[in-house]
């Protein structure tokens, strides 16, 4: 059985191919003096027309006190949390019985970004970060350490507010 | 070997290397040229970080090209595989050997060179390498070789989409050369001639043949963009069907080969058009340029270069404006609509040239050219008009069973 081909019903006493042609050439010609909308991405990283959003979740950031210790108190919560299981935590406890972490790492190519080690911490420590450069030539450097995410200066996330749910 | 067939020699080499040269940097520059053009129709600003303003970046692409790998595909037939960008990129340079660049330039030298001998030239040099008395029929001869290097590229892959790509570009190649070969036999009736010297030579005399042969320029346009595989015609490579068609499992330097013969192949068709149509490298209504000299030689040189720039950015032009054809449409237009219209063309101008010419005894080729060109002005209006309503270049294939309407569409069948 031949295939049924289904034949649309084109008003083809109006169309012209030439003049069609014509139109659609003078379209791309117009095109031509137009302005560009290329924005020039190593040397522009914002125009007017578009900037970076301030929740964008980036790679992390651990925040400091004034002493410059990791604000962190490693209750565990952000391991507990994260869905791709990237947080490494081993918490330690000095003489007064503060707790800080050991080892605090997280793995960059196994987070999801989701942000919720940054909701879900309760003394605001790690946050995601509004940052996307991250270029590095081994797999390894991927691995945050604790040193590594508190010498970040980049800006931090703001997190969704449900209360003010576009941000305005 | 005499002084003067040295000279001769001499000349040609210096002429070849000319023009390889010219060909292949404008072929390089035409890369850039082409994905600047892209990019200013799409409101963007294209290659702009190598050199000034992106000027070097055909010479990082073919840098890139020479050091990439190249693959050969593990059941392809190697000696053809190898042999198929050969075949595609020795044509295409040889066709811009016969014509014409510039005004002849007046010639007068004699020296001898060591143990060469005397070398020596008097009288006008031909700016081309070869004044082939066959003119035109070389290019056809010469530009349906190519297709020998796509079919094979095609077949010697041993793919699927390399061995389509190269099926479509055989059918294609040999279709819409019939009608190019036929929209070129007017030029051949009113210029008695087909080497282009002799065609630049009567356009001088009467109007550029774009006037009194409107319709022939318009299928050698259309059959010409058919043979250099530019969208809208570029089926053998159509990418979102057949990857990249027949040189889909080439990479590095050969694929840049293939690429190199397309760009080379535009070239050819743009100076062909304007060899054919716009008068070579005349500059209409002053005689200055065919007094012969260095200066008529350049500035006539660079009026050519200019016609083919423009053809060049239509053929861009064309190619960012229109979408690819369906491959029926492709083959219904050049053999439903390009072929007939072109025979029929042959015969209105044969006729019209032979009551003109021996029946009124008008002479004069300008009032030929007119008389012609209000001819072409009546067939033209009949062709866009008229005929070009959904008859000519239909939409859809319509198949109708005498005496029953087109079959309904079978749901579920």
């Amino acid at each position: 059985m031949a295939i049924g081909v289904k034949v649309m019903k084109r008003p083809e006493r109006e169309v012209s191919y030439v003049r069609a042609t014509l139109k659609g050439m003078a379209l791309t010609f117009k095109h031509m003096f137009q302005p560009r909308v290329t924005m020039q991405y190593p040397e522009q990283k914002s125009t007017d027309e578009w900037r970076i959003s301030p929740r964008w979740r980036g790679t992390h950031r651990m925040l400091t006190d004034e002493q410059g210790r990791s604000k962190c108190v490693a209750c565990g919560l952000c391991p507990q949390v994260c869905p791709a299981n990237c947080i490494k935590l081993v918490p330690g406890e000095d003489e007064e019985g503060n707790r800080y972490p050991l080892i605090y790492e997280i793995d960059e190519f196994r987070c999801v970004f989701c942000g919720y080690c940054q909701e879900v911490c309760p003394e605001e420590a790690i946050h995601v970060g509004v940052h996307y450069e991250n270029a590095e030539y081994t797999r390894g450097r991927f691995v945050y350490d604790l040193e590594r995410l508190s010498s970040q200066t980049h800006a931090v996330s703001t997190l969704w507010d449900p209360a003010d749910p576009k941000g305005e | 070997m005499t002084p003067e067939m040295k000279g001769f020699l001499l000349l040609t080499v210096i002429k070849l290397i000319v023009v390889f040269t010219v060909i292949m940097t404008g072929v390089a520059l035409l890369t850039l040229m082409e994905r600047k053009v892209s990019a200013w129709m799409q409101n963007r600003m294209g290659p702009n970080r190598v050199g000034i303003a992106g000027l070097l970046q055909p010479a990082a692409d073919g840098l890139k090209n020479i050091l990439k790998e190249e693959t050969y595909p593990a059941e392809a037939n190697r000696v053809l595989f190898l042999l198929a960008p050969a075949l595609s990129f020795i044509p295409a340079l040889l066709l811009a050997a016969v014509i014409p660049l510039a005004a002849p330039l007046p010639v007068d030298f004699a020296f001898t060179l060591g143990p060469l001998g005397a070398f020596a030239y008097h009288g006008l040099m031909p700016v081309q390498v070869a004044d082939l008395p066959i003119g035109f029929l070389f290019v056809l001869a010469i530009s349906s070789m190519g297709v020998y290097g796509i079919a094979l590229a095609g077949w010697s892959s041993n793919s699927k989409y390399s061995l389509l790509g190269g099926l479509r570009a055989s059918a294609q190649l040999i279709s819409y050369e019939v009608a190019m070969g036929l929209s070129l036999i007017p030029v051949l009736l009113l210029s008695g001639n087909v080497s282009f010297s002799v065609i630049i030579a009567e356009q001088q005399r009467g109007p550029w043949y774009v006037l009194p042969l409107f319709l022939s320029f318009f299928v050698f346009l259309v059959s010409g963009f058919a043979e250099t595989n530019r969208l809208p015609f570029d089926l053998p490579e159509a990418e979102s069907e057949l990857i990249a068609g027949y040189h889909t499992e080439y990479s590095a330097m050969k694929f840049s080969m293939f690429f190199i013969a397309e760009y080379a192949n535009v070239v050819t068709v743009c100076m062909m058009v304007a060899t054919l149509f716009f008068g070579g490298w005349d500059i209409p209504f002053i005689h200055w340029d065919e007094s012969g000299g260095v200066l008529p030689t350049i500035v006539t040189g660079l009026i050519f270069f200019l016609k083919v720039f423009f053809w060049i950015f239509f053929v861009m032009w064309i190619r960012w404006t229109l979408p690819r054809f369906r491959y029926d449409q492709l083959m219904s237009l050049g053999w439903k609509v390009l072929l007939p219209m072109a025979l029929a063309y042959v015969m209105v101008i044969g006729l019209a040239t032979y009551l003109i010419g021996d029946v009124a005894h008008i002479a004069s080729p300008v009032t030929r050219g007119l008389i012609l060109f209000a001819l072409n002005l009546v067939l033209g209006c009949g062709v866009f008009l008229v005929l070009d309503r959904g008859n000519v270049v239909s939409g859809s294939e319509r198949r109708r069973v005498p005496g029953r309407r087109a079959a309904p569409l079978r749901v579920g069948g």
